[in-house]
């Protein structure tokens, strides 16, 4: 056992270490910052984008803004699959983004919390225009603590249920309006050997969008807005425990099949699963459709069918109600943009994502534009009638779920994906996932 | 043996040729293990800010964690198994693999292929193959026990997958090692084994085992600290699932810091690991009388 004394003695001289540690990367963040800039006549802002090939929107407003702008910006497109780390670790840091994609919600509220981002709130009060180009359920879904930090930037990616049309065909059945519908369906196809919901039980993030929809549908969007405010006892909400339920109902039918729990999305095995009609239908974001277009051309061409999440028994929420990714967002880091003409760039450059043209681009590149203005716009696209269906749903929503790895802060990610699986493999009851949420620290 | 005096000349290196090799060391091995062990007492999630100080309370977490505790059983099982399935087979296929026939270097060479591909290569590419429907496992599935296929979305068949996969990929490298190894056995041995009339079997036993003690802790070592600090399959292969039924004790850190961002707590867990990775191979080194470096060629 080390003396009291030599221990003090390690702590100081380790805290010391990561003082300097700390003070050299502060330092150099002040270097980094703004002020060497002045004198330079302005260096171009930085904004990092989710590079994918829908980058290409982005690289065109870009373009665009800088022919208006004395303040240039500068797109820094980050491969996708480390976009998330790389945004993360370098916040607070000399290597910061000045304008960043994001996801809204539990992927910046940390940020917004340090009052790390540009509240842009006041913005859109001076000017009003600019909250009335977006829908207003995606921009509320991207709001924290009442007020806005981000502006929608991408296309919409609600969580839609599928359907094989030639499956459907084929058993005389239509798709399902109610939830008796539903029940009935799992029944028809199971006669018919087709299963009844493919669902990719080895990504567990497919399975949440089966809990978000029936709490949803059972108790409204206010109980998940209680846990996303810090109300723990919400995980134990009498809706969520009979979306626990009936889960674990849909399970013991056989509503996924026998081995859902080894299939996977990542590898394209759930979708593949319905493209082949060996499943009737499927639960899924919106780029379904685009995936099911890159490897089974013919089936996202004329066999996919589209409706909503139906209404539950005795459920309080509004069936038209919708979850899912609303869109991605732009937000503005305020450590490194400081107040006065770089600021006033960057929100400017935000405002162009708003702009008829932006609209344009994303029916161009297969997405639906969150503005509200972008209807006319969608008999553009390569698939109108889709793209019509998605536009109409969510504008019509009352309310949008961010889908709950993003809203929710860092640390419910795994526990809540561990959880759900459990959940649905039956090795935690509908009362003991409540329970081990609640519990998540 | 001591060195001559004429050897201890000018030429010998002195403590200024090891800096090079130890600034490295201490700023990519030692500094970072330093700071872990500083930040387990810590609250911190990695972005700017100070880590804030919190005592004992990332250690106390370590001990009440449920996830951790069969994390911990996790790791030490796929330990104990990976060198209980490795080790015979490693050991066999080295010591055939060391003849000099032609055929048998031909599949050697075969055999040490998987060692050349990256391990996430490897696990999307097992993953692909244990896909219920589309996958070689539907076929085969029902033959070993997975009526539909089902591996990965069964407790047992996703820590077999996981142990299965390791093993394919690692049991050429410790082939390799006992290749070498009983390559390294005098002739003469065997030679007069056969005089006094004793068959393969019994010159396996007798001789090639015993020669090849010190390749059989070598490997140890290695497969127990590999099998400690296994990730990247898991990783990519089951993300832990189904629940956190195979989520062994680098996977549950990983997930801690850097899908959690509590980096605090994750610190906790690599020291813990790193204390007890660095305990149990100083243990087989030392209950296997290793440090001693005895020959097993006394005599000869």
């Amino acid at each position: 056992m080390p003396t009291p004394p030599l221990r003090r003695r390690i702590r100081t001289a380790l805290a010391t270490a990561a003082l300097t540690l700390a003070a050299t990367g502060l330092s150099a963040c002040g270097s980094g910052g703004p002020q060497d800039s002045a004198g330079g006549g302005g260096a171009a802002l930085e904004a990092w984008v989710y590079g994918d090939p829908s980058a290409a929107v982005q690289r065109k407003v870009v373009d665009r803004f800088n022919k208006t702008s004395d303040v240039k910006v500068k797109l820094v497109e980050i491969p996708g699959e480390g976009y998330q780390d790389k945004m993360r670790t370098s916040m607070g840091t000399a290597n910061a983004p000045d304008i960043f994609f994001n996801w809204g919600g539990g992927s910046i509220s940390d940020f917004a919390a340090k009052d790390m981002l540009v509240d842009l709130g006041p913005y859109m009060k001076k000017d009003p225009a600019l909250k009335k180009a977006f829908i207003p359920s995606i921009l509320d879904a991207g709001r924290i603590d009442g007020t806005y930090y981000g502006v929608p930037m991408r296309g919409m990616q609600p969580v839609i249920l599928f359907y094989n049309k030639k499956v459907f065909r084929e058993a005389g059945a239509e798709p399902p309006a109610s939830w008796d519908d539903m029940l009935d369906l799992i029944d028809t196809f199971k006669e018919k050997g087709v299963t009844p919901f493919a669902l990719a039980g080895a990504d567990p993030w497919t399975e949440l969008m089966w809990l978000e929809y029936l709490l949803d549908r059972f108790g409204g969007p206010g109980v998940f807005q209680k846990i996303v405010d810090g109300d723990k006892s919400a995980w134990n909400d009498p809706a969520m425990i009979k979306a626990g339920e009936t889960i674990r109902d849909l399970v013991d039918r056989g509503a996924f099949g026998k081995n859902y729990k080894s299939v996977n999305y990542t590898a394209d095995g759930a979708s593949t699963l319905f493209a082949r009609g060996k499943a009737a239908m499927h639960l899924m974001g919106s780029w379904e459709y685009a995936n099911q277009k890159a490897n089974q051309k013919e089936f996202a061409k004329s066999g996919l069918g589209w409706t909503s999440f139906p209404a539950v028994p005795g459920g309080k929420g509004d069936p038209k109600d919708v979850v899912g990714n609303p869109t991605n967002y732009w937000s503005v880091n305020a450590t490194r943009v400081k107040k006065g003409e770089r600021r006033d760039a960057a929100v400017e450059f935000l405002k162009f994502a708003s702009q008829q043209s932006y609209a344009k681009d994303l029916v161009a590149n297969g997405d639906v534009p969150a503005t509200s203005d972008a209807k006319e716009q969608l008999t553009a696209h390569e698939n109108p009638e889709y793209a019509t269906y998605q536009y109409d749903m969510v504008s019509q929503a009352p309310s949008f779920t961010l889908s709950w790895d993003q809203a929710l802060p860092a640390r419910f990610t795994a526990p809540l994906t561990n959880n759900l699986q459990k959940l649905f493999n039956g090795d935690l009851s509908p009362k003991g996932f409540a329970d081990a949420m609640r519990d998540v620290k | 043996m001591s060195p001559s005096p004429a050897r201890r000349g000018p030429g010998r290196p002195g403590l200024l040729w090891a800096a090079p090799g130890a600034l490295f060391f201490l700023c990519f091995a030692l500094g970072p293990l330093l700071l872990v062990g500083y930040l387990s007492f810590t609250e911190w999630d990695g972005l700017g800010g100070l880590p804030s100080f919190s005592g004992t309370g990332n250690w106390r977490r370590l001990w009440e964690d449920s996830t951790m505790r069969g994390a911990v059983v996790l790791s030490l099982l796929l330990t104990a198994l990976t060198w209980l399935v490795q080790t015979p087979i490693a050991l066999l296929l080295g010591v055939w693999a060391a003849g000099r026939q032609k055929n048998r270097a031909v599949l050697s060479a075969v055999f040490f292929l998987p060692l050349l591909a990256s391990s996430v290569a490897l696990a999307l590419l097992w993953k692909t193959l244990l896909d219920p429907n589309f996958g070689l496992i539907a076929d085969i599935g029902p033959w070993i026990g997975f009526e539909d296929g089902d591996v990965l979305g069964s407790s047992r068949g996703a820590f077999g997958a996981v142990l299965f996969v390791a093993a394919w990929q690692f049991i050429p490298f410790h082939t390799l090692l006992y290749q070498g190894g009983a390559r390294q056995i005098p002739r003469s041995l065997y030679d007069a084994a056969s005089i006094d009339g004793a068959g393969t079997v019994r010159q396996f036993f007798h001789i090639t085992l015993p020669q090849l003690r010190n390749t059989v802790i070598t490997s140890s070592v290695l497969m127990v600290v590999g099998a400690l600090t296994f990730f990247d399959t898991v990783l990519i292969l089951t993300e832990g699932g189904p629940g956190t039924d195979t989520t062994i004790v680098p996977y549950w850190m990983y997930e801690t810091g850097f899908v959690s961002r509590d980096m605090g707590y994750a610190s906790a867990i690599a020291t813990a690991l790193v204390v007890v990775a660095t305990g149990i191979s100083l243990l087989l080194v030392r209950l296997t009388g290793f440090a001693a470096m005895r020959s097993t060629r006394e005599g000869l």
